[in-house]
């Protein structure tokens, strides 16, 4: 981390890799874990807390020298529907991603019903998304019972 | 992954009407042999005596052979066992499994793992299609037909499955309903968007007498002890109607009144005399309509 003409901390620049920016500070520990990367091998860099002047206050993740499937970004919709996902090439954004909400979720979100069968048996979970205005609901597939995020 | 009947919403209209017409067929014929070299697994995790005797029955009256256990208690699921490996090793020896489990969302899990045919005889408080689609059978045995029915559901209409699952079902038949609860057991919100999504209308009340007289089919449920977490609210509301022969003087002549049975004091014994009750006729054609289920599934009609 380096100081930025003594208004705010930045994350350094990477060369090759992927930025996630804007997600809401507090979920920034929760996209690290959606996406696997306290195993990462790559360097991680992320700052929370960061002045935005879209969102008053933001989170930021950099991950270098790793790119992801549309698929694996979009599960971050879930928590952080507004995040942008940079593609840096050699310093510069080479492209950028626009989330989109899966329609199913498997795996990352556990099922609120403590009847359910996945709460009980070695079962991964799995949800279709229902979007209802800005709530976004997961419908399980086992137990048919909604669990709101 | 063979056809299952899980969820009612796993069958169609067209899935519906041919159950329906295949369960008159055994109405009318009550001992075929085409399952002769058949078997037939029902595995109760939790016991449930009237929804296995009439499954078993179904199965031994098409000529098929029954296997299976009536609780967990005595098997290898208490000694740990996992429910993939229960179901794989049964899968194994029979040509469909009929299944009651007490947690939610396990027949899919299980339809998923077996390789035969899983009929859901009830997960927990989830579904239990079979139910479903003998009440159907039941409608239309008693009023010729299944469009525009007018259909009073009294009782408990938050928790109770088959209330809910006869809606989801009823919607492809452009129904009424009126739905007659206490307070404390209105229908949830997501069953009126749905029933609002599909334009059938549907009035509510918390009095019993109110639409009594402007039904084809009075749907009593039993208020169900096991559903509430709160033991306040059950000793609140669990002797809320009770329905007695002396209610029944102005009802419309083709009424009938169903119940999924057990009853307790919902409906008086003075009622079973009256030719509006039905309830234990739908019982019997549970047998019927099983019967074509199994069949269907294994397909044979
Ligand atoms: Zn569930």
């Amino acid at each position: 981390m380096e100081k930025n003409d003594g208004q705010q901390l930045k994350v350094s620049a990477i060369k090759d890799g992927t930025v996630l920016d804007h997600i809401p500070s507090s979920q920034v520990f929760k996209v690290i874990d959606i996406l696997g990367l306290s195993g990462s091998e790559h360097p991680v860099t992320f700052g929370v807390n960061l002045d935005s002047k879209s969102m008053g206050r933001k989170g930021i993740i950099k991950i270098s020298e790793r790119f992801f499937r549309d698929d694996e970004l979009n599960k971050i919709a879930l928590i952080a529907p507004n995040a942008s996902v940079n593609i840096i090439r050699n310093f510069r954004v080479a492209e950028k991603k626009v989330l989109a909400i899966p329609e199913t979720v498997s795996g990352m979100v556990k099922c609120i019903n403590p009847m359910c069968v996945t709460n009980h048996e070695d079962i991964p979970t799995k949800f279709k998304t229902i979007v209802k205005g800005s709530e976004i609901q997961l419908l399980c597939h086992y137990c048919e019972k909604i669990t709101d995020l | 992954m063979p056809k299952s009947l899980i969820s009612i919403q796993d069958f169609t209209k067209e899935e519906i009407l041919h159950v329906l017409d295949v369960a008159e067929e055994m109405e009318h014929n009550k001992s075929q042999t085409f399952l002769s070299d058949k078997v037939v697994a029902c595995i109760f995790f939790e016991p449930s005596t009237r929804t296995r005797l009439s499954f078993e029955t179904a199965a031994n009256r098409l000529g098929a052979r029954v296997i299976g256990f009536s609780d967990a208690a005595n098997t290898s699921i208490r000694k740990g066992e996992s429910l993939k490996d229960t179901i794989k090793m049964v899968s194994n020896y029979v040509d469909l499994i009929v299944m009651r489990h007490p947690l939610e969302g396990s027949a899919r899990y299980a339809s998923e793992v077996a390789s035969v045919p899983v009929i859901n005889a009830g997960d927990g408080a989830n579904q239990h299609p079979t139910q479903t689609l003998l009440d159907l059978y039941t409608i239309r045995q008693t009023q010729g037909r299944l469009d525009h029915i007018n259909i009073n559901m009294v009782g408990d209409l938050k928790y109770g499955r088959t209330v809910h699952s006869l809606l989801q079902a009823m919607s492809h038949f452009s129904p009424e309903f009126e739905f007659t609860a206490p307070d404390e057991l209105k229908l949830p919100q997501e069953y009126r968007d749905f029933m609002d999504s599909k334009g059938i209308p549907y009035k509510e009340t918390s009095d019993l007498r109110e639409y009594l007289d402007a039904t084809d089919i009075l749907y009593m449920t039993r208020i169900q002890q096991e559903r509430f977490t709160d033991p306040v609210e059950y000793e609140k509301v669990k002797n809320v109607y009770s329905l007695n022969a002396s209610m029944l003087q102005g009802v419309r002549p083709n009424m009938k009144i169903l119940h999924p049975l057990p009853r307790l004091q919902e409906i008086s014994t003075d009622v079973d005399d009256t030719p509006f009750a039905w309830y234990f006729k739908q019982a019997e054609n549970g047998m019927y309509v099983r019967m074509a289920i199994i069949s269907y599934l294994l397909g044979k009609r």
